[in-house]
C-alpha cells in the first residue's frame, strides 16, 4: 500500500469536549488509500519538536478526498494541531499501518478513552457492507463526557460505560459488556491497554475472534526505526524475534497474536 | 560539478549516506526516496544471530532532539545476506552494513560471513550506548579499541569504518586508536547517552533508563569531534549528528568529513537525504564549487 508525504489542508477544526478536537483535512492522496483502523503521522511545525505524532483516522471520506482526526491534546504537538485553523497547512505522511480487516460476522464494536474515534470509521465500514444494525453492537467507555456517540448510533446499538457513572453503566467496556450480556462473534477494539488486555481475556473465555489496535510511543511510523514494538506470539518477518512493529505490521493485531 | 568523493577505492556518488538504525535497510523508505540518490545506504547494525533489543518505551522527544533505546534489534547476519543485501543490490548505490557484536568473535562472524557478499564497506559499531556488553564497552577505552579495529581487519574483505562513539574524554584518542588499529576509515558521531524522567509517571521516559540522544541538539558536539578528529588521523572521517538539510551537512563537510550521513531528520522528513543532496548541489553553484574536494576541511 502506498504511503504519502503530503501537506494536508484544514477544512474545519471544532472542540468536541475537554481537551478534544475534531479535525478535516483535505488531502491529495491519503484519503483514498486509507482505511478504518489505519493512522496517519502528524508533524509539527516547530522544528525542535522533530517526531510525527501518530493520530487514528476517525472518519475517511475517498470522495473528497478528506481525513477526519479526533485526538486528544497530551503534549506540545496536539496542542499546536488543536490551533490550526481553515485553510491553514500541515505535512502529514499516510495512511500507515494495517488497519482493520473486517467480515461479515456479528460484531462487537469496542472503543474506550481516545481509542474511541477510530472505532467510528470501523462501525461505517461494517454498516455500509450491508450488515444488519443489530448486527452491529458498539459499546464505548468513557470518563465522564461523551463524545461521538450519536454518530455511532447511525451505525449500530451503542452501549456506554462512563467511568463516573454519569452515562450508561457505571464503570468500564468489560462491565457494559456484561450488564447487558452483549453478543458478538467477532471484536473490534481500541483503547487503552488495560482494557485490550481485559478485552483479551474476555474474547478467549467466550471463543469470540478479537482484534485490538494497540498504541506505542513511534519515531519513524513506517516500520524502520523498530522503536514501537509489541510481544508477539509468533516469530515477526521482520527481525525473527517475536518483536512486532506496531507502525508497521499493526496497530491492530488478532489478539492471540500478541503479549498485552 | 564533481559531487562524488573516493571513500577507500569506493567510488560514492555523492558524500551523503543515512546513519545506521535510522533507516532500516532502505526498504520502508524507498517508498519516500529514490535509493538510487544515495551515496550509499548503511544498514542498520546486524549481528551474527537476531537480537530481540530492548522493552518499550524505547523512544522519548526531547528539545530538538530524542532519546532512542532500541538495543539494536536486528534479525541476524543469515535472514540479512538473503533479504536485505538483494533489496540494496536492486539500486545503484553503495552498500555499508553496520556490523554489532558482544565480542570480538561475534564481530568477526559477521564480518566473515560478509566477505563474499556484494557489500562495499563496513561499518563496525563500537559506540552503541544501549546494549550491556560489546558495543560501546569497545568504543571507550582506546586500546579495546585498536584490539576490535584490528581484529575486524584482519578478517575483513571491505573496507572498513570504525564508528566512534562521543561518550569519552578525547575523541582524537580514539581516533588515534581506530587508525592504529588499521581502520580505513572512522565515522562519528554515535548518540549520547541521555536520560529522560517522566514527572507524571515519576518514571524513567524509557524503560531502558538511559538512551542514546540525537537530533539537531548534538549538532554541535558532533562537528566539533569531527573537526578534532579530522585533525587527529590521516584516514577519511564520516561525519554525522543532528544533520537535517544542506547547511548543517557542509558544517561537517567544512570541519573536515569526507561524507556525511543524515540520521534522526529522517523521521522528522522522509525525503531530508535527498534534500541534503540537492542542497549541497545548490550551494556549490551558487557558491562557484566545482568539486566537493573544495570544501573538504575547508575550515582549519
Amino acid at each position: 500500500m502506498a504511503k504519502y508525504m503530503e501537506k494536508g489542508v484544514v477544512l474545519s477544526q471544532k472542540k468536541l469536549c475537554g481537551g478534544i478536537y475534531d479535525l478535516v483535512l483535505q488531502t491529495e492522496h491519503i484519503a483514498a488509500e486509507s482505511r478504518p483502523g489505519q493512522f496517519v503521522s502528524l508533524y509539527s511545525s516547530d522544528e525542535a519538536h522533530l517526531l510525527p505524532r501518530p493520530i487514528s483516522l476517525c472518519g475517511i471520506d475517498r470522495e473528497k478526498c478528506t481525513i477526519r482526526l479526533v485526538y486528544r491534546v497530551v503534549g506540545y504537538g496536539t496542542k499546536e494541531f488543536s490551533g490550526l485553523e481553515p485553510g491553514d497547512r500541515v505535512k502529514l505522511v499516510g495512511p500507515l499501518g494495517n488497519g482493520f480487516t473486517l467480515s461479515d460476522k456479528k460484531a462487537l464494536v469496542v472503543g474506550g478513552g481516545i481509542g474511541i474515534p477510530p472505532m467510528l470509521e470501523t462501525a461505517k465500514a461494517l454498516a455500509f457492507s450491508g450488515m444488519k444494525r443489530e448486527d452491529i453492537q458498539i459499546v464505548l467507555g468513557y470518563r465522564d463526557i461523551c463524545f461521538l456517540k450519536e454518530e455511532f448510533e447511525q451505525y449500530g446499538t451503542v452501549t456506554v460505560a462512563t467511568e463516573d457513572g454519569s452515562t450508561g453503566t457505571k464503570g468500564n467496556v468489560l462491565d457494559a459488556i456484561g450488564a447487558y450480556k452483549l453478543q458478538g462473534d467477532v471484536i473490534y477494539s481500541c483503547g487503552p491497554a488495560p482494557m485490550l488486555r481485559a478485552l483479551k481475556a474476555y474474547a478467549k473465555e467466550q471463543g469470540m475472534e478479537c482484534y485490538l489496535s494497540l498504541e506505542e510511543r513511534m519515531a519513524c511510523g513506517i516500520g524502520a526505526c523498530l522503536g514501537c514494538v509489541c510481544k508477539s506470539k509468533d516469530v515477526d518477518h521482520h527481525s525473527y524475534v517475536n518483536n512486532k512493529r506496531v507502525c508497521a505490521d499493526g496497530p491492530v493485531f488478532h489478539a492471540e497474536e500478541v503479549e498485552l | 560539478m564533481n559531487t562524488s568523493v573516493n571513500l577507500c577505492g569506493v567510488e560514492l556518488k555523492n558524500p551523503v549516506l543515512e546513519c545506521s538504525g535510522t533507516f532500516g535497510s532502505g526498504m520502508e523508505y524507498s517508498e519516500f526516496v529514490d535509493l538510487n540518490r544515495l551515496g550509499g545506504v548503511v544498514t542498520k547494525g546486524v549481528a551474527s544471530v537476531p537480537w530481540p533489543g530492548n522493552p518499550v518505551p524505547r523512544i522519548a522527544e526531547t528539545p530538538s532532539g530524542m532519546l532512542n533505546a532500541i538495543g539494536l534489534q536486528n534479525p541476524g547476519i543469515d535472514v540479512f545476506c538473503s533479504r536485505d543485501i538483494p533489496f540494496l543490490k536492486q539500486f545503484d548505490t553503495k552498500i555499508i552494513v553496520n556490523v554489532c557484536g558482544k565480542s570480538a568473535e561475534e564481530y568477526i562472524q559477521v564480518v566473515d560471513r560478509l566477505a563474499e557478499e556484494p557489500v562495499d564497506l563496513l561499518e563496525i559499531n563500537i559506540s552503541c550506548p544501549n546494549v550491556k556488553e560489546g558495543g560501546i564497552a569497545f568504543g571507550q577505552d582506546p586500546k579495546s579499541a585498536e584490539a576490535i579495529t584490528r581484529a575486524v581487519k584482519d578478517h575483513a574483505k571491505q573496507p572498513v569504518i570504525m564508528k566512534l562513539s562521543p561518550n569519552v574524554t578525547d575523541i582524537t584518542a580514539m581516533a588515534k586508536a581506530a587508525e592504529a588499529g588499521g581502520a580505513d576509515m572512522i565515522s562519528l558521531i554515535n548518540t549520547i547517552t541521555g536520560m529522560k524522567i517522566d514527572v507524571n509517571r515519576k518514571t524513567f521516559a524509557l524503560a531502558n533508563k538511559t538512551g542514546g540522544l540525537s537530533g539537531p541538539c548534538i549538532r554541535p558536539v558532533a562537528v566539533r569531534m569531527v573537526y578534532q578528529a579530522a585533525h587527529a588521523v590521516n584516514i577519511p572521517v564520516i561525519g554525522m549528528g543532528g544533520i537535517t538539510c544542506s547547511e548543517d551537512a557542509l558544517e561537517f563537510i567544512l570541519a573536515g568529513a569526507s561524507a556525511v550521513a543524515v540520521g534522526t531528520a529522517n523521521f522528522s522528513n522522509p525525503r531530508a537525504t535527498l534534500d541534503v543532496i540537492e542542497g549541497i548541489e545548490e550551494y556549490m553553484r551558487r557558491c562557484g564549487v566545482k568539486d566537493i574536494h573544495e570544501l573538504i576541511g575547508a575550515v582549519k
